[in-house]
């Protein structure tokens, strides 16, 4: 059942209200007793909580409106109603049963397990597909399907009912004839050169095949979105300057990496969804804030992790980045300083690029692209002003984040850089 | 009455903005919690200008460039309280209760009148007459020049959980209004209790606040450790 909300009466004398902000937007889940909307009156702004649980159905009354007291603002639905919504990568519900059925189990196969080359755990699937086999396969098993474009309806399965497992599809990939799709970073059927034409054939190093795996997989996986926001790094800079010798007297290098690694752990705190994965039909918040951070290597590319980045002060992640790039740069990282991370800052800046569009680092949700940090022309309160200026861009994955939720992260890593406290310096 | 609430009155000296926003957001939670009871936090800012949530034209209401705001250590920090763009610092008694107004007090424009009459009632016992002008929140006073005004308020609500407060001028330096329109309200200035020639100490003006505190909201005032 839809539940109205009504502007409340704050008090007796009280006829109307306008409303300030919205704090939850429409299709996101509200719990009772939760802001939803923030009204103003008469000096008093005042945060008004949903009054049953549900999903923020219908706006009626916009951001700056006024209405009168007891006036239908908005519609509060089941939370059961959305479920469906949730599942499907559609955003405003419009697709019909059928597509669902299909769309369901295609999104899941695209969806890496968080523990990917563990085991397959028992699929949390339960969806009315018509074919059982598919459906009963695990995330794993589907993924690898995935990765090689192979129908797994065509792999004859052992397992219970006919499922297929990881060793019958990896026995199925073995044997099958050789396959264009097998190359990773596939070309499709389009053929790289022609006969007689002049070219070197060098095959690929085991690195570089990791990263075509990945990131082919990853563009496969998720839907990718990118928001780009302009900072002022005006406040880091001044920071900068004014700590720069002593953190050199402590043998550091202070740059602006640190300061946006730790707004970007404080708003990861801030904001769980972002520092999730997806695996089948679950999301999985990561309780650590492990921050990857992209090193550019001259024959490749490593990330290696800075570990509960959230902890840490700017000189403490001044340290940690300092030796992580210093040691993948002599091949001296070890597994676990690449292993667990639960988002990736990099830094395409460095190059001269002013954004770029970086792809998620599986099976994570989000990246964190830098721009170079140079002097612009900039308008503050309608002077012109010169100030260190950047873009960032998030990537992100809307199965699991809305363009609205990507922003509000942005809009918190950028409100801490602009105001950043010096406390943490 | 026995039965009063206890309000727990802390003195907290200079404070800059940024702290203190984050100290009320944790104590209202505390107090919706039922950690605490109900507080008056009594403090003094450095120099800042804060916008309120309300209004897009608040920014057009600082008059100085941010070059000069700059130079001059005022930072402009936008606030989720109610109300237009203000200055606080030195010399300024700032007021955060953080109330839960239920069961009796859920009005939210009583609650404004009420700081209202706490700002007015200490100004009574001071011998300065203070007064409310129509449709202006705010404590005013009548001068040569029109209606000055000595006290403004800006209040958060949260279930009914109170924040941000008042702001009640001292021996506020009173040309550094002259950077805003305060609250946006461009036909009337400013005064101050000293501006007034009322001399005060400041931990006196604060015994006056909490008792005329204590007195409108009917809590018995107890002063934290």
């Amino acid at each position: 059942m839809p539940t109205p909300v009504l502007m409340p009466q704050m008090g007796e004398s009280i006829a109307e209200g306008t409303i300030v902000r919205w704090i939850k937007k429409v299709g996101e889940k509200v719990d009772r007793d939760e802001p939803l909307f923030e009204i103003s009156t008469d000096k008093v702004d005042a945060e008004i909580p949903s009054p049953v649980a549900g999903v923020l159905s219908a706006i009626a009354v916009r951001e700056g409106e006024t209405v009168p007291v007891n006036s239908v603002v908005a519609t509060i639905g089941d939370a059961d109603s959305v479920a469906v919504n949730d599942g499907s990568a559609g955003v405003d519900g419009s697709t019909s049963d059928e597509t669902d059925g299909e769309a369901v189990p295609s999104v899941t196969a695209g969806a890496p397990a968080a523990h990917a080359d563990t085991s397959p755990a028992e699929p949390a699937n339960g969806h009315g597909t018509d074919d059982q086999r598919r459906a009963k396969s695990s995330p794993l098993v589907r993924k690898i399907a995935k990765e090689h474009n192979v129908d797994i309806r065509d792999i004859p399965g052992s397992g219970i009912g006919g499922r297929v497992t990881k060793h019958d599809i990896l026995e199925f990939l073995d044997h099958r004839p050789a396959s264009p799709a097998h190359v990773p970073g596939t070309t499709g059927h389009v053929p790289a050169y022609r006969p007689g034409e002049s070219v070197e054939i060098v095959p690929l190093s085991v690195m570089r095949k990791k990263i075509a795996e990945h990131m082919v997989l990853s563009r496969r996986t998720a839907a990718h979105v990118h928001s780009v926001f302009e900072i002022n790094f005006q406040r880091i800079a001044q920071l900068r300057d004014r700590h720069k010798a002593e953190y050199e007297r402590q043998g550091a290098k202070l740059t602006y990496l640190p300061f946006i690694l730790k707004a970007v752990a404080d708003a990861l705190r801030a904001m769980p969804v972002v520092n999730a994965s997806l695996d089948g039909d679950n999301v999985v918040y990561k309780k650590d804030i492990n921050i990857g951070v992209a090193v550019a290597l001259d024959w490749g590319l490593i990330v290696p992790v800075v570990k509960n980045a959230d902890a840490m002060n700017v000189f403490d992640l001044t340290k940690a980045v300092t030796d992580l790039a210093g040691r993948a740069r002599i091949k001296q990282l070890k597994p676990e300083d690449v292993q667990g991370g639960t988002f990736t800052v990099t830094n395409p800046g460095i190059f001269g690029a002013q954004f770029g569009l970086p792809i998620i680092n599986q099976p994570q949700v989000a990246i964190l692209g830098v721009g170079a940090v140079e002097k612009r022309v900039v308008v503050i309160d309608d002077a012109i002003a010169i100030r260190p200026m950047a873009y960032l861009t998030l990537g992100f994955d809307h199965r699991l984040i809305d363009g609205a939720t990507g922003d509000q992260f942005m809009s918190l890593v950028k409100r801490q850089l602009e105001n950043f406290d010096p406390v943490a310096v | 009455m026995d039965s009063q609430r206890t309000l727990l009155v802390r003195r907290l000296g200079i404070v800059p903005y940024r702290d203190a926003l984050e100290l009320q957001r944790s104590l209202v939670e505390d107090r919706k919690a039922g950690r605490v009871a109900d507080l008056l936090l009594l403090l003094e800012h450095p120099g800042v200008i804060t916008v309120g949530v309300k209004s897009a034209d608040a920014r057009e209401h600082i008059l100085a460039t941010p070059e000069a705001l700059q130079r001059m250590g005022i930072e402009v920090i936008e606030t989720g309280r109610g109300g237009d763009v203000t200055y606080h610092g030195p010399g300024q008694l700032v007021g955060y209760p953080i109330l839960d107004l239920r069961p009796d007090r859920c009005d939210v424009h009583r609650y404004v009148r009420d700081l209202e009459a706490v700002m007015i009632d200490v100004c009574g016992r001071l011998g300065v007459t203070a007064r409310r002008l129509a449709g202006m929140t705010g404590a005013w006073v009548d001068t040569d020049r029109g209606p000055e005004k000595i006290g403004a308020i800006g209040v958060r609500i949260s279930r009914w959980v109170t924040s941000h407060g008042f702001a009640f001028n001292h021996t506020t330096a009173l040309d550094a209004f002259s950077l805003i329109v305060p609250c946006g309200i461009r036909e009337h200035g400013v005064t101050s209790l000293e501006a007034l020639g009322v001399s005060i100490s400041r931990a006196d003006l604060e015994g006056e606040f909490v008792r005329a505190f204590a007195d409108v909201f009917g809590r018995r005032a107890a002063e934290a450790a």
